[in-house]
């Protein structure tokens, strides 16, 4: 090609981005590679390697160790001698090292970018232009966050050895998002980078270990899914951080139940991009780009489903196939791409037949014209129209470049179709009215909503899902307490085992009148109902003294429990000030009733009078508490590099089901449901099995204090049953659970099915009279989710 | 791009790119004008953030290396109007800056580049009334069009009347091209009216030469007062929208560019008319010029990276494309004074 020729065609020509520096590290390796363990490389164990391909090419790359038990052993072994003396470094020394590990990012820069592109099949562009500064800023605000650790976080302590298994999208920003925070709080590490993209991961273990970052820190085990399932089963890690499929999340999730590992996941999602008919159509055209074109949509926040207003959809779709007519797809190392390689065949595969699935279910194919390369695995920038929410692709994460569009009429319908969907990562919405757009936001089922814009990320900014998308955040604030556990929860002991409760003998009565018969039922819906089953149970006394008897609840109950909680979702909208009131009202309405509960406490427990007053007031109190944290538990304003903020909002979780524990039968029952209707959940509770008549008399002060239709709703009876029905219920979106090991275990197995967030004890004691360990934000960081909504303004 | 958008049809067809006619020496229909639409304007929404962000990204996805940037640095000099608009021009002055118009490039750096005897030279040579027919004269035999800056440059602010005659005088004396500048007060009050029907009288006025108006993006503050001016001047009959006098504290920038694009993109969808665009002020180096031209290029298409439908307003952005023209043939890196100035 000559210079005349390109002054005739003014075509781009090719420029490719010299990968000298990468090859040559691959080759000081013999492009094979060990595990890094106690900060170096290790031959693994089995003595076996896998080879990893070069996705643009198809031709091999490099051979990673493939890890089994004992190197998963060795690993967390070197992590666990390490993170003693890690976290007694202190918050200081820490932010030394996490400084250092920034800069060391930022000076093999182009390094860590070739060989990202090389190895992952992404363009150039983005390993240089984001992942790699991305990955350099979240170190650097970690280091910020351990040098503030002991007077922002004096209450909370470091989990321990983690082990964090990242997928092979973002390869080395998954490993910043992941190591920056767990490292920065005092913990170690076991990292398992994924099978087809380790290499990031082992340069930078091998310069973290060069800028002097202790032996046994961080630790890289290399292999298979299998060498995943490992270190989630190893008995030394204290929790797990997971970034990956949903399926696998699942399994994860069964697998850890019970352990008492603390557990984050970042799992798939199929994330709506809803533009309406007032946005900036040219903008948001742009904006498709960004969301499922960028990484060859394989992000697991793309806005892959299209939501476009009626009377704008066709103009959009003119204008998006018209744009679509300029990507470029070629090798990752070219300058002027906009799209690399899909990083293996068999996602190639999974693309394709989903998009024939789509095509034969009646959408609309428009693929981008223009060559891709004759070999590896390239896929076209594809848009699928006329696709409906019941479709297969509508449905599906397809994890590659497919858009595929429908049409809404109203607001409303957009954020229905938005929350159509098992998922919520993202959303991103379109908009040039901010009343509109800001009303849309809070609406949308998503741990990240981007108002004008799309896929934007920042370590000051929390990142994680709603739903089955996940739970648990990656940056800011909310993202360091992941890596933490509170002080006040290390030193509880198990909880001792209850005395069966006989039954005595029943006395004959005498002749005077009777006191009138109070046979609880259930509290659903606001109302007082039969139990579906139409059996009751008898509550007695320590001595076996019949008290009353109480609702035997079912399957049904619970369902209808659970239907009444979902239709009170107003209580989420109800103002801070207006939720913050009805607490109050509750503990005034107690109080004005205090004797009878504590007479009733005192005949149920067997606690003196004393004892069981002063649970009441303890009770008042603590009402009192979480109307005050009502409508101060607030948000934060983020502020990320750009012009424009991000706004984390706490946002109730839903339906709550909680099953209460038998020790301090009012104030445990108080101190788990307070803090969730504080923060706009609505309950589903099973009080104390042995002592459920706290709980049935509180049905009164219930009704008294205004308290709306379905917010609190009690279902008595055999309370780990009734547990199960909840952890069961794909339509309860946490659970809480306080009583046996065995309760715990079967809450977290059982919640897979929509993947709830389970807050549970694993049957240790709670103090509930200490406050530091029973109430305020203790709690109410699991009564709520952190969504950030980014808003980038300027005109 | 030479039509409106076609849309192809669906499943399995992959799209279409339009046919793009690489024989740009064809005449571009002229525009004849329209009228004035206001659901045209009022339907404008831009984002400033989104348009930022596209801009941004873009030297990170385009970028020509070696022969392929030597051919569009070429190609960028044959879309420069040179440019003098200074109170102390002379006639001198401005002969001078037509010889460099004419032979913008040391003979044997296109010698070395395969383009001697082609007769490369700078889209236009622009200056004020005063020196057009000094300008025509000194490019006699040239296809170089002389462009006059009219309408009261800069601000504009003169009788509307006396605009009209300047224009009419800078036609009588020979320019083929006139850059006027529109009354800002208009868009700033939103008087989209009064713009159209000043625009109109300066088409009106420049006949056969071609209207190009300047908007002074830079007063205008927003995007979405730049998107409208330019769509109002599209409909009042502008054969090119320029951003800037060069005189504005902000002239040409990127996110500006983007804006008026896309109003020319939005006009030749409505009316099947190619509006051509001049950035100017700012733009001097030849990687800022380059950044321009991938703009062009993604926004527009092939077409409009030819003078007839780009132009870059610009003193001292050859100087530098020189420079980097000389360390393409030579591999050493240049220094000013080895090129003849204009």
């Amino acid at each position: 090609m000559s210079v005349a020729h390109y002054y005739e065609t003014m075509e781009y020509g090719p420029a490719p981005e010299a990968d000298g520096e990468a090859r040559a590290w691959l080759k000081r390796h013999d492009a094979t590679f060990g595990h890094f363990i106690s900060g170096k490389f290790v031959s693994p164990a089995s003595g076996r390697h896998l080879a990893t391909i070069e996705p643009a090419t198809g031709k091999p790359l490099a051979k990673i160790a493939q890890g089994i038990a004992a190197d998963v052993d060795a690993a967390v072994a070197a992590a666990r001698s390490a993170q003693a003396p890690w976290a007694k470094l202190g918050g200081h020394g820490r932010a030394r090292h996490l400084y250092a590990l920034a800069r060391m990012l930022q000076r093999h820069a182009r390094l860590f970018a070739v060989l990202e592109a090389i190895d992952n099949g992404k363009p150039i562009r983005e390993t240089r232009d984001l992942d790699v500064p991305l990955a350099a800023r979240h170190f650097l605000y970690h280091a910020g966050w351990a040098q503030l650790q002991e007077r922002e976080f004096a209450d909370q302590v470091p989990v321990g050895v983690i082990g964090q298994i990242i997928p092979w999208n973002f390869p080395l920003l998954m490993l910043a998002w992941k190591i920056a925070p767990a490292l920065a709080a005092g913990n170690t590490v076991v990292l398992k980078p994924a099978e087809f993209t380790s290499l990031t991961a082992l340069l930078f273990a091998e310069l973290a270990a060069e800028a002097g970052l202790p032996s046994g820190v961080l630790n890289v085990v290399t292999g298979d899914g299998a060498a995943g399932a490992l270190l989630v089963e190893n008995p030394g890690v204290d929790k797990i951080a997971f970034t990956g499929s949903t399926e696998v999340g699942r399994l994860i999730r069964q697998s850890t139940a019970g352990s008492g590992k603390s557990l984050t996941l970042e799992l798939g999602g199929k994330s709506p991009f809803i533009v309406f008919e007032d946005a900036d159509l040219d903008g948001a055209v742009e904006g498709v780009v960004d969301a499922i074109w960028f990484n060859q949509g394989q992000v697991c926040c793309a806005g892959s489903r299209l939501l476009l207003q009626e009377g704008i959809a066709e103009t959009f779709r003119k204008r998006l196939i018209r744009r679509m007519e300029t990507l470029r797809v070629g090798s990752p190392l070219d300058k002027s791409i906009d799209m690399g390689a899909v990083v293996a065949p068999v996602q190639l595969e999974r693309i394709k037949a989903l998009v024939e699935t789509g095509v034969k279910e009646g959408a609309e194919k428009y693929q981008a014209f223009g060559a891709l390369p004759a070999e590896g695995c390239f896929y076209p920038p594809t848009l699928l129209w006329n696709v409906h929410p019941s479709s297969t692709v509508a449905i599906e994460e397809i994890f590659g470049p497919v858009l595929v569009a429908m049409t809404f009429r109203t607001p409303d319908e957009a954020v229905m179709l938005a929350n159509n969907t098992r998922y919520g990562l993202a959303a991103s919405v379109w908009s040039e009215t901010i009343g509109l757009a800001l009303d849309i936001a809070p609406k949308l089922q998503a741990g990240v909503v981007w108002v004008n814009a799309t896929n934007l990320f920042d370590a000051c900014v929390g990142f994680g899902g709603y739903r089955e998308s996940g739970f648990g955040r990656e940056g800011g604030r909310e993202g360091f307490y992941e890596y933490l556990k509170p002080k006040a929860w290390a030193g509880r002991k198990a909880r001792a085992e209850l005395p069966p409760l006989l039954e005595a003998a029943t006395e004959g009565a005498g002749f005077g009148a009777p006191s009138i018969d109070r046979t609880a039922k259930l509290f659903v819906g606001g109302k007082q109902v039969r139990p579906d089953g139409n059996y009751s149970r008898v509550v007695l006394s320590p001595k076996g003294k019949h008290l009353g008897e109480v609702g035997e609840g079912n399957r049904k109950d619970i369902r209808n429990a659970v239907a009444a909680a979902r239709s009170a979702e107003g209580w989420a909208r109800a103002t801070a000030h207006n939720r913050a009131q009805i607490l109050y009202y509750l503990a005034e309405n107690l109080s004005a009733r205090g004797d009878d509960f504590a007479r009733r406490i005192g005949d149920m427990t067997g606690a003196s009078s004393a004892k069981a007053h002063a649970e009441v007031e303890a009770s008042i109190e603590r009402l009192f508490s979480y109307g005050a944290w009502a409508d101060k538990y607030e948000g934060a304003i983020h502020a990320p590099p750009m012009r424009g903020l991000a706004l984390a909002m706490h946002e109730p979780i839903g339906v709550v089901g909680v099953a209460c524990p038998d020790e301090a039968p009012l104030l445990g029952f108080i101190s788990l449901v307070a803090p969730l209707m504080a923060m706009g959940n609505r309950v589903v509770a099973v009080p104390s099995e042995r002592h459920p008549l706290a709980a049935t008399d509180f049905y009164q002060v219930l009704e008294t204090s205004d308290v709306p239709a379905g917010v609190v709703n009690i279902v008595t009876g055999e309370r780990d049953a009734l547990a199960k029905v909840l952890a069961e219920h794909d339509d309860v979106d946490a659970l809480w659970v306080f009583g046996s090991q065995e309760a715990s275990t079967m809450a977290e197995r059982l919640s897979v099915g929509n993947l709830k967030r389970t807050l549970v004890d694993h049957g240790l004691a709670f103090d509930w009279y200490d406050r530091a360990a029973s109430e305020g934000p203790i709690l109410l960081r699991h009564a709520v989710q952190v969504k950030n909504i980014w808003i980038p303004y300027g005109d | 791009m030479t039509q409106g958008v076609l849309v192809p049809t669906p499943s399995a067809v992959p799209v279409q790119p339009h046919a793009r006619d690489h024989n740009h020496t064809h005449a571009i229909a002229r525009n004849t004008g329209r009228a004035l639409e206001m659901d045209w304007v009022d339907g404008i929404r831009i984002n400033l953030s989104a348009a930022e962000r596209r801009v941004a990204s873009l030297p990170g996805r385009r970028t020509v290396k070696k022969d392929a940037q030597a051919a569009w640095l070429l190609k960028a000099i044959t879309c420069i109007d040179l440019t003098t608009l200074n109170g102390d021009d002379t006639t001198e002055r401005v002969k001078r800056l037509c010889a460099k118009a004419r032979a913008p490039l040391r003979r044997d750096l296109l010698e070395a580049l395969g383009f001697a005897g082609r007769g490369l030279h700078t889209g236009a040579i622009c200056v004020y009334h005063r020196f057009v027919r000094t300008a025509v004269e000194a490019l006699d035999g040239s296809d170089i069009p002389v462009a006059a800056v009219s309408t009261g440059f800069p601000a504009g602010l003169i009788p509307h009347d006396l605009k009209l005659r300047e224009i009419e005088a800078s036609v009588r004396d020979g320019a083929q091209e006139i850059d006027i500048v529109i009354t800002r007060e208009h868009v700033l009050t939103g008087d989209w009216r009064a713009l159209y029907a000043e625009v109109r009288d300066f088409r009106a006025a420049c006949g056969e030469a071609h209207l190009k108006t300047i908007l002074a993006t830079g007063d205008l503050k927003t995007l979405r007062n730049v998107a409208k001016a330019s769509m109002v001047c599209m409909m009042a009959g502008a054969d090119f929208i320029k951003t800037s006098t060069g005189k504005e504290g902000v002239n040409a920038t990127l996110p500006v560019t983007l804006a008026m694009l896309r109003m020319i993109r939005l006009y030749e969808e409505r009316t099947g008319f190619k509006i051509g665009f001049k950035p100017a002020g700012g733009i001097s180096t030849a990687k800022d010029v380059l950044n321009y031209q991938f703009l062009m290029k993604e926004e527009l298409g092939r077409e409009w990276l030819e003078p007839e439908l780009f132009r870059i307003g610009a003193s001292s952005l050859l100087a530098d494309i020189e420079r980097q023209l000389e360390h393409h043939v030579t591999g050493r890196y240049s220094a000013f004074n080895r090129h003849p100035v204009g």
